[in-house]
């Protein structure tokens, strides 16, 4: 679906992007992870044509992405991070004019509306929308036209747990319509309940990639049991025979209060690849 | 074809909610209406109110309207949105300019129901020209400003100059010597003398070469800043 290799982009001085290969296959949810400023943005802006680069290609629906014809780009759904709504319009006449300019029924506005969970709001000028609101109704843009191919650039940054499941239902949704889609972003959590494979970027470079488990796996050095006791006291315990009697003593004791393996999140993974966090201090505090 | 008349359709919905926008079409108009029956002043030249007005109508809503409707898009991301969903820039722009065109010519319909039936052909058809030129200029100003902002500073001197001047050159000839190289000085000029066989070579040329500049001045910011 998306194939491209060694994409490097430059502004002014600064390498943004550097050697980027990516084989994205038809029908599969692909995470790139990176902190802010890591060239995320610029990596969907690149292959989907709205922005140029210095050298590498970048194959959509296997064409050059320059070649894409407006029929292939009507295939394409693309919700950027800072892409605006008319505030001033409904929600229903905000989808009208892509409606109009994608050739797609009426018919089809109430129906996306109702799966944004937008139905009643449908009238309501865009203005009056709450943040979550908003990025449903930038979502039923780009759902409205029933895309092949789905670029969302970090679909949920800043906005409450309960949207960004509902947003995380109808990412799912799409996927098992057979949509492919690209997605951004740098809640680890998300990446790893969503998608298929991921990618770590980091200052323009891609440092990991894989199956979200599998990257896990492969930083599990530690491989340690933790085990917390109803005493209050913590013991770890090494990933081998002798623990598995242990525990079983333990559990047979009731003493265990909590139990964990120690393999690595995909942020734990980040923080030894680079010694730099995915979210900034910043945005988690305030997230 | 089918874009165009989608943006039209956009501004016509957006506008009637737009009350900084919409209230640059219908001051004009209303004004006039009010001024020309309600003030009788004795020797004042006759329809005074209404050609005045007329030309800062055209200098004025136009102008600032183009620019407002582009740069507001350009701040909140809208206009990258309608490029992305296969919207050309010059698709986008002719829907604008078109929209913006024919409320101003609704506008100078209403300011013409003060002229006799047998002028409004004549009006009409010098305000639809001057209209034009305002909508290239505001459209060059929307172009270069990041956002709504930068557009009402970089608006406002050109926007005073091109309405205000035909007025002050009413009281002062140094200034109207340098304002009759604008063409609303010159159309106020055609407005005055009302007729097609009236119409000054010079006049006419220097509609043509301010319609050309603004024509010229539009490619090269557009050519220079495209439209993101």
């Amino acid at each position: 679906m998306i194939e491209a290799k060694n994409i490097c982009k430059r502004f002014a001085d600064r390498e943004v992007l550097s050697g980027i290969d990516l084989d994205i296959r038809p029908g599969m949810i692909f995470g790139l992870l990176g902190p802010s400023g890591a060239g995320k943005t610029t990596l969907i802006k690149i292959i989907t044509g709205q922005l140029v680069f210095e050298s590498g290609e970048v194959k959509v629906f296997g064409k050059n992405v320059a070649d894409l014809t407006g029929e292939d780009k009507r295939q394409i759904g693309i919700m950027m991070d800072d892409h605006g709504v008319y505030d001033r319009m409904s929600c229903a006449d905000n989808l009208k004019i892509f409606a109009d300019i994608f050739g797609v029924p009426y018919s089809n506005i109430a129906k996306t509306l109702k799966e944004v969970g937008l139905e009643d709001a449908a009238k309501k000028p865009a203005m009056k929308l709450s943040k979550g609101m908003r990025a449903r109704l930038r979502l039923a843009r780009v759902l409205m036209v029933s895309p092949k191919l789905l670029f969302l650039d970090e679909p949920t940054s800043g906005l409450d747990p309960m949207t960004m499941r509902y947003i995380h239902k109808l990412i799912m949704e799409q996927k098992e319509k057979g949509c492919t889609i690209f997605l951004t972003t740098h809640n680890m959590e998300e990446a790893s309940v969503l998608c298929d494979e991921v990618a770590l970027l980091n200052e323009g470079k891609i440092i990991e990639r894989g199956a979200p488990e599998d990257v896990c796996r492969r930083y599990n050095h530690q491989r340690k049991i933790l085990i917390h006791l109803t005493t209050g006291e913590d013991i770890e315990l090494a990933h081998d025979t002798y623990s598995a009697g242990k525990i079983s003593s333990l559990m047979e004791q009731g003493t265990v209060e909590t139990i964990h393996s120690s393999e690595p999140s995909l942020e734990t993974v980040f923080i030894e690849l680079t010694g730099r966090r995915l979210e900034s201090e910043e945005e988690v505090k305030y997230a | 074809m089918r874009n165009v008349v989608t943006i039209v359709k956009k501004q016509l919905k957006d506008t009637l909610k737009n009350k900084t926008v919409l209230i640059q079409f219908v001051m004009f108009p209303v004004l006039t209406l009010i001024f020309e029956h309600a003030i009788n002043i004795p020797d004042m030249p006759e329809l005074f109110f209404a050609k005045l007005f007329s030309v800062m109508y055209m200098g004025m809503a136009p102008l600032t309207a183009v620019a407002a409707i582009i740069s507001e898009e350009k701040e909140k991301n809208t206009l990258r949105v309608l490029m992305m969903a296969n919207v050309k820039p010059w698709e986008y722009l002719i829907g604008v300019g078109i929209y913006v065109w024919t409320i101003c010519m609704v506008g100078a319909g209403v300011i013409a129901t003060s002229f006799p039936a047998k002028d409004i052909p004549f009006y009409l058809a010098v305000m639809a020209a001057g209209f034009i030129i305002s909508i290239a200029v505001g459209a060059c100003v929307g172009i270069f400003a990041p956002n709504q902002m930068v557009s009402t500073s970089m608006v406002l001197p050109v926007m005073l100059v091109f309405s205000f001047a035909p007025m002050l050159a009413m009281f002062n000839d140094k200034i109207e010597k340098i304002a009759r190289i604008f063409y609303t000085q010159q159309i106020r000029i055609l407005l005055n003398n009302m007729t097609f066989d009236g119409i000054k070579p010079e006049s006419f040329a220097i509609v043509a070469v301010n319609a050309l500049l603004a024509i010229i001045l539009f490619f090269a910011a557009f050519r220079k800043k495209g439209l993101e």
